[in-house]
């Protein structure tokens, strides 16, 4: 196009306060990416759970647990498909920073319940038959370098005194959602509850239920909850989306945090490139004052303008992109399972480069219409 | 003919009848041009001089089609710009006037080629004839060696040399100067005369210049002067050619 000269020299008049401007949208891009690639980490779970899918939960909290014998009473109402019972284990491998979750799952119905997670048939009876087996996330084994008949120890303080569980691996299990939990580490409920002392036997952390249909979800909660009413240990049960959504917010509302220093982010990134703006069409007033003289319409004053703020809103952005592409796996995996896995998708990358545009446009706007309005007597006699 | 009565018969170049101007400031009224009168015809050379604030540059820029009247009319070509919207203005100037600044006004990040092809690319002409006329363009006025120069490589005569070339490129009606030659030494200022001249006797341009300097106002074929806003005095080589009418 004719103009991309005239709009590109202009550009690199002041060289330093345009290293200094991209550089700005850059690292603001970056972050903004950084901080989408966290918050979308911490929806995942919700975003991806069963829709029909409960939890329930001991109505006195998480860490209370349930009777074992509920099972039984919960799979008897309608629009109940499937029961599984889950229990935390918490133990530590090797150091406290190698968190990643421990489950004691219940072999018979957790692939019923849970079928996004596949394990492959013989991996999944070879865990049936190990007592001590275990059954992992893909991603857990690759962060620990674990491989198919690994001996994995444990050490767990919570269940008696502090001891060191041996289990064997048996199996991985992937995820079938892109995104998906593979962090999981799984272990059998008979070994758990034949090993922990006989006053904690019998009680389940929580159950997971699968309905018939997702429609049924309200009546069945209801109907779960009313049938322990009063008892000594009454439930809460909820969407397992609901509870995600819950559990994440046990850790701050991170959602408003992101949203609040992304919101910073903006405006400063706004007033930075905006003032960018403003001092180069000041510094050019006779010169576009000479070519609105010349015959140049206000709108190709405006669109030089803005033409500058987005090419510098495009170049920061996409340094900044790929500065995201480059960091996100490296910060990922700096945290050891700190964070849910973090992901750099297509639409957090489009929404970085929309977030680029709508910045640079917004910048140059006001510089750009005051250009345009700018009068060309007066201008002259200002030069 | 350069006649500043308002009674010529025949039809003129630019045509200004009954010309006023009138400013605000704070609350107070200040009249800077009344009922002026002129007619130029092609090829006319006319200077216009005066103390500052006798309204030579408004004179200037309403001619130009930057500033609008208050009364009266202008009539270039048989167009009559006085009532003309904004954007038509704006396009019967690319068309109509080129410009000469005291301070030259190029864009000093683009060559003097760049500079002068400015006003082509609003134009629908090809890139190679744009390129034609910008050469010749910088021909006209003796740069043509100096194409990819940038102006802080020019001296200021060549600056405004640039400036004429970027004026004469679309082959306006007219050119207009606003002390062209009021930043440049004497010597300087007698090259960049004696190139309008050229311009006015070899290529028939009309070119209506504002300046303080008598030397470069004797240059014109006409000279008019104006004080508070009036046409006072003219002078053709000499030739007093009429009053405020």
């Amino acid at each position: 196009m004719k103009f991309s000269r005239f709009i590109l020299a202009n550009l690199f008049r002041k060289k330093i306060r345009l290293i200094l401007t991209i550089g700005s949208f850059a690292v603001a891009l970056f972050l903004f990416t950084f901080l989408a690639v966290v918050k979308s980490a911490f929806s995942r779970g919700t975003d991806l759970a069963g829709a029909d899918r409960l939890v329930v939960i001991n109505r006195a909290g998480l860490i209370n647990t349930i009777p074992l014998a509920y099972r039984d009473k919960i799979l008897r109402i309608k629009g109940v498909k499937y029961v599984t019972h889950n229990n935390w284990f918490g133990g530590v491998y090797q150091d406290e920073k190698n968190f990643f979750p421990q489950f004691v799952i219940d072999p018979e119905n957790q692939r019923q319940v849970m079928t996004e997670m596949i394990v492959p048939d013989d991996q999944w009876n070879n865990f049936l038959k190990d007592r001590q087996g275990v059954v992992v996330g893909g991603n857990l084994a690759k962060r620990f370098g674990w491989k198919i008949g690994d001996r994995i120890p444990i050490k767990n303080a919570l269940y008696g005194p502090t001891k060191t569980w041996e289990f064997n691996l048996d199996g991985i299990y992937k995820n079938d959602h892109p995104g998906g939990d593979e962090s999981q580490f799984w272990l059998q409920w008979k070994y758990f509850d034949e090993t922990i002392p006989a006053v904690i036997k019998d009680m389940a952390g929580w159950y997971v239920v699968k309905l018939d249909s997702p429609d049924d979800a309200v009546q069945v909660a209801a109907a779960i909850d009313n049938g322990f009413a009063n008892s000594s240990t009454e439930t809460k049960t909820e969407t397992e989306s609901a509870f995600q959504a819950g559990f994440a917010k046990q850790l701050g509302n991170i959602e408003l945090l992101i949203l609040t220093i992304g919101g910073v982010v903006f405006f400063t990134l706004l007033l930075v490139t905006g003032n960018t703006m403003a001092i180069s069409v000041r510094e050019r007033t006779g010169e576009l004052a000479v070519l609105k003289a010349i015959g140049y319409p206000d709108r190709f004053v405006l669109f030089f303008v803005l033409s500058e703020a987005l090419v510098i809103a495009l170049i920061g952005g996409l340094i900044g992109l790929g500065l995201a592409v480059l960091a996100i796996p490296v910060v990922g995996a700096a945290l050891n399972g700190l964070l849910p896995p973090l992901l750099l998708s297509a639409s957090v990358l489009g929404l970085g480069l929309a977030f680029a545009v709508f910045v640079g446009v917004a910048s140059g706007l006001l510089p750009g219409i005051g250009a345009m309005r700018l009068r060309v007597v007066d201008a002259l006699r200002r030069v | 003919m350069i006649r500043v009565d308002g009674r010529s018969d025949t039809p003129s170049l630019i045509r200004v009848r009954g010309l006023n101007k009138t400013y605000r400031r704070g609350g107070e009224e200040i009249q800077v041009l009344q009922g002026l009168n002129l007619d130029v015809d092609q090829a006319d050379f006319v200077a216009f001089m005066g103390p500052s604030g006798s309204g030579k540059t408004t004179l200037l820029n309403l001619l130009g089609g930057l500033d609008v009247p208050s009364a009266g009319s202008i009539t270039v070509a048989g167009d009559e710009i006085t009532h003309m919207s904004a954007s038509k203005l704006t396009q019967w100037r690319a068309r109509h006037v080129g410009f000469i600044f005291q301070m030259y006004n190029l864009i000093p990040v683009l060559t003097a080629f760049q500079n002068v092809e400015l006003p082509l690319l609003l134009t629908k002409l090809s890139k190679s004839e744009r390129r034609k006329h910008v050469e010749t363009a910088l021909g006209v006025v003796g740069l043509a060696d100096r194409m990819n120069h940038y102006p802080r490589q020019l001296s200021g005569g060549q600056e405004q040399r640039v400036t004429i070339a970027r004026a004469i490129v679309s082959d306006p009606t007219f050119l207009l100067c606003d002390e062209p030659t009021g930043d440049l030494d004497r010597k300087s200022a007698d090259e960049i005369m004696a190139l309008i001249e050229e311009l006015v006797g070899k290529y028939r341009k009309t070119v209506l210049m504002v300046t303080h300097d008598p030397v470069v106002a004797a240059r014109a074929h006409t000279t008019l002067h104006l004080e508070k806003g009036v046409l006072v005095e003219g002078e053709r080589k000499g030739v007093l050619v009429g009053g405020a009418a």
